[in-house]
């Protein structure tokens, strides 16, 4: 029999994703982010967290989904994957379920135009929820994406 | 027990403890005849050896306690410290720093000392000539003298044992001066004398300084080496007068290794009670200021282990700490912006109140991360006596200003800059000693470490008394190396070519260090110290030294910025690559070869437009007649950055961006705002190639 294990479910679009909850730190509210230049256009700026300035990604941005208006419902959740601290924007997160291991299938060619590589599998909740479980260290590997523009002075 | 609790605490100490004794060392050599020195290092080996024994670091222990047999026998004066005995120990010193070393990289301290352990034996063993006793033991003085035999360690056994087989006699002679006597001492020296005229005392209790302070009653006890038999020996000592009795026994080698076994069990107990009796203070921090004995016995006994009433902190909770306060400060300023909407009395006053706390919380939380330099400087004495020895050069290091705090990330990286500067000046400064004395100067040649305050910077010196600088031969193999072209050369300050030393290449090759008189790596030091946002100059005269001047900030964790605006975005430029500041007109602006020049000071820099480089959304200056511009430099080169405002110079706490953005071209971290908000700091040096 296999491990339960909980999950943070948010959405994306129509889609709904999960995150093992001990990856994740907090979840926050949209605050004031302050933009970095120089970077990629995922990576939406930096935030202050309680004093520790954390790097934050759009979510839908790095899966080359349409970037949305951020509304009430917008969340950052807080992810620590490889020591590495950052926030991911997503369109809303307020669920935490548990899951058996078991429920978890190997990842279809393609879901919803993401790239397989960054999903751990599908989980299938109920009648008719599927849940995509992302693979963060895929997510947050910036060995892919080749440097953008270089420094002009 | 879990002893791994006790590690970190066990590394620490032992660190405390090697670096008192490499002092104390460096203070016996400059003044070998002060015993006081001695019990401080005997005091400071012996601690060591006790903590590494009840850690389970044999190696470590049984090397102390070799070294601990040295150190008695010259604490008694029954041997004298010669250059050879200081390598052996220094050396012995060495390997004990290794194994700390190892363990605190989580090994088990295990080290092969076989050959140092051999030396120290042998100088135990008396391969020196062991002196006429005028000192012995005080450190296991036994409160009943006369009743309880006296203790006797390993060595001490050692050397009876050997006078023993070499047909001497050794006798354990007990003597009781009459209650009537008047002084005490001075029949006592005559008894001593009478004793040092047939053979020799290897331990008397209480000690030789003890009676001779008259701190006994009216017998004592000692151990002794003659060839006189016992009868003899009493009937000589009865001869003084005013002596009520004397019994003397003559010792074999059996009952002797019984004497020696209680010493084993009563190790333990030696130390303590040590430190209470002889009242020396704990080690200083400079080897110059090694305890003086009438000092000593007037200075307050302090517990050995504890220098000073200090607690270690992790750095990393300091760090929590830290923002956990900025958060702090971030709610003070909410908290006074409703205050003042609120308009309330009583509140205004409060959040007034919980602002001065709150500052005065930030200064000491600021002071928590300043450490003294002396952590720093005070390996060097050592590496100078090293150094020296090994260049055959005399040289005086003198240290001052040790106290000097910097904060404790810069601490930790300096050493090796100033590690270099002074191998540079002790190698390329100071002349051997037949070109000194040729040259008119005293022989010993000195070097200066100094550290102090001036303003936000903390400067530290290295000044030497040596050739100085030959600037012709500087020129020369820079010319050479293709740094600078003969007619640059010409041109060159004294200054200007000084400073040719830290170029890139100037000191690779090992000849040019020849032919320039100067230079390993020096431009390694430079890059170094530029990385912590310092400077380093040298100032030059030719015959008189050379002094490197090394600007450091006070601390990494917070500088002083000037906040300026683009558009909607917020940006903070370090005032330490600030030249000035500035407004250019649209009209001022030319284009040289497609490039935009301002003309600053006479000559013409480049202008760099900030918005146009950070791509910002919301802001574009070509619509404007007037430009505000804050001229930033990196080493000589000058560069106009345009912003659209500047907000105000500010304290401002460095955070880097975390992992995932470890490095931004442009930027070189990000600072939180008052009002909660993150600025980027912009790096300088980045707009300069």
């Amino acid at each position: 029999m296999a491990e339960d294990i909980k999950v943070i479910v948010f959405k994306l679009a129509t889609e709904e994703y999960g995150i093992e909850v001990d990856k994740v730190q907090t979840i926050e509210r949209l605050m004031p982010i302050t933009r970095v230049p120089k970077t990629y256009t995922f990576i939406k700026g930096v935030i202050n967290l309680r004093g520790v300035v954390i790097p934050v990604i759009d979510l839908r941005g790095r899966f080359g989904l349409e970037e949305a208006e951020h509304t009430d419902q917008t969340r950052i959740i807080i992810v620590v994957v490889n020591e590495m601290e950052v926030g991911f924007i997503v369109d809303s997160a307020n669920d935490v379920i548990d899951l058996n291991r078991e429920s978890i299938d190997t990842p279809p060619e393609v879901v919803g135009g993401i790239k397989a590589k960054y999903l751990d599998g599908v989980a299938k909740i109920g009648e008719d929820r599927l849940l995509i479980m992302l693979n963060l260290s895929e997510v947050l590997n910036k060995s892919e994406i080749v440097q953008l523009e270089s420094f002009e002075g | 027990m879990d002893m791994n609790q006790y590690l970190s605490m066990f590394i620490d100490e032992s660190n405390d403890h090697l670096q008192s004794l490499n002092e104390n060392m460096m203070g016996l050599e400059a003044n070998p005849d002060d015993l006081s020195i001695v019990q401080v290092i005997f005091r400071s080996a012996h601690t060591l050896k006790g903590m590494a024994a009840t850690m389970g670091f044999e190696d470590l222990a049984s090397l102390t306690h070799q070294m601990e047999n040295v150190l008695d026998l010259v604490r008694n004066g029954k041997l004298v410290m010669q250059d050879f005995i200081f390598d052996t120990l220094f050396k012995s010193l060495d390997a004990l720093e290794a194994m700390v070393q190892d363990i605190t990289a989580g090994g088990e301290g295990k080290a092969d000392v076989s050959s140092i352990v051999a030396s120290l034996q042998a100088i135990v063993r008396g391969e020196v000539p062991i002196a006429q006793g005028e000192g012995a033991a005080p450190a296991a003085a036994a409160p009943k003298e006369a009743e309880t035999p006296a203790l006797l360690d390993e060595f001490q056994l050692s050397v009876l044992e050997q006078s023993i087989q070499e047909g001497h006699q050794v006798l354990f002679i007990e003597v009781s001066i009459r209650k009537d006597c008047q002084l005490r001492a001075v029949r006592a020296y005559m008894v001593f004398e009478l004793l040092e005229r047939f053979g020799e005392v290897v331990k008397s209790f209480p000690s030789v300084q003890d009676i001779e302070q008259e701190k006994f009653d009216y017998n004592f006890s000692l151990y002794y080496i003659s060839q006189k038999t016992a009868e003899e020996m009493q009937t000589l000592i009865m001869g003084v007068s005013e002596i009520d009795n004397v019994t003397s026994v003559a010792l074999d080698v059996e009952t002797l290794s019984q004497l020696v076994k209680p010493e084993v069990a009563a190790t333990a107990e030696e130390a303590p009670p040590a430190p209470a009796r002889e009242n020396i203070p704990p080690a200083t921090q400079t080897p110059a200021a090694a305890p003086q004995k009438e000092e000593a016995k007037k200075a307050p006994a302090k517990s050995s282990g504890a220098p000073s009433r200090t607690i270690r902190v992790d750095i990393d909770r300091l760090d929590v700490l830290m923002n956990l306060l900025s958060e702090l400060l971030i709610d003070r300023v909410r908290l006074e912006q409703h205050a003042s909407d609120i308009q309330s009395g009583e509140l205004t006053e409060t959040v007034e109140h919980m602002s001065r706390v709150s500052a005065d919380l930030q200064n000491i939380v600021m002071k928590l991360r300043m450490v003294p330099v002396d952590t720093v400087f005070n390996r060097f004495p050592r590496m100078v006596r090293d150094l020296a020895k090994s260049l055959d050069k005399k040289v005086d290091l003198i240290i001052s200003g040790a106290e000097t705090e910097l904060d404790r990330t810069v601490v930790d990286e300096i050493g090796d800059p100033l590690v270099h500067l002074l191998r540079n000046a002790l190698d390329h400064g100071v002349e051997s000693v037949t070109d000194r004395i040729a040259a008119g100067k005293p022989e010993t040649g000195s070097i200066h470490l100094r550290a102090f305050h001036s303003g936000n910077h903390v400067f530290i010196e290295i000044q030497d008394d040596g050739a100085g600088i030959s600037r012709d031969k500087v020129l020369k193999s820079a010319i050479n190396k293709g740094i600078v072209t003969a007619e640059q050369a010409a041109a060159m300050s004294d200054n200007e070519a000084h400073q040719l030393l830290f170029a890139a290449g100037f000191s690779t090759a090992e000849v040019i260090s020849d032919i320039s008189g100067r230079g390993v790596g020096l431009d390694v030091v430079k890059a170094k110290i530029s990385s912590l946002g310092g400077n380093v100059t040298i100032y030059s005269t030719p015959g008189k030294g050379t002094t490197f001047s090394v600007q450091l900030p006070l601390t990494l964790s917070i500088i002083a910025a000037m906040l300026v605006r683009i558009g909607s975005e917020k940006y903070a430029i370090p005032l330490s690559s600030i030249v000035e500041t500035g407004i250019v007109k649209r009209s001022q602006i030319r284009s040289v070869h497609g490039a935009k020049m301002v003309e600053f000071r006479g000559s013409h820099i480049p202008i760099v437009s900030l918005s146009a480089i950070f791509n910002v959304p919301d802001y574009d200056e070509s619509g404007e007649e007037e430009t505000e511009i804050v001229v930033i430099r990196k080493s000589d080169k000058l560069v106009a950055l345009t912003v659209q405002d500047f907000i105000g110079q500010n304290e401002i706490v460095i955070k880097n961006l975390g992992k995932y953005l470890p490095s931004i071209q442009g930027i070189s971290g990000g600072t939180i705002l008052g009002d909660g908000q993150v600025a980027l700091i912009i790096d300088a040096n980045a707009f300069i190639k």
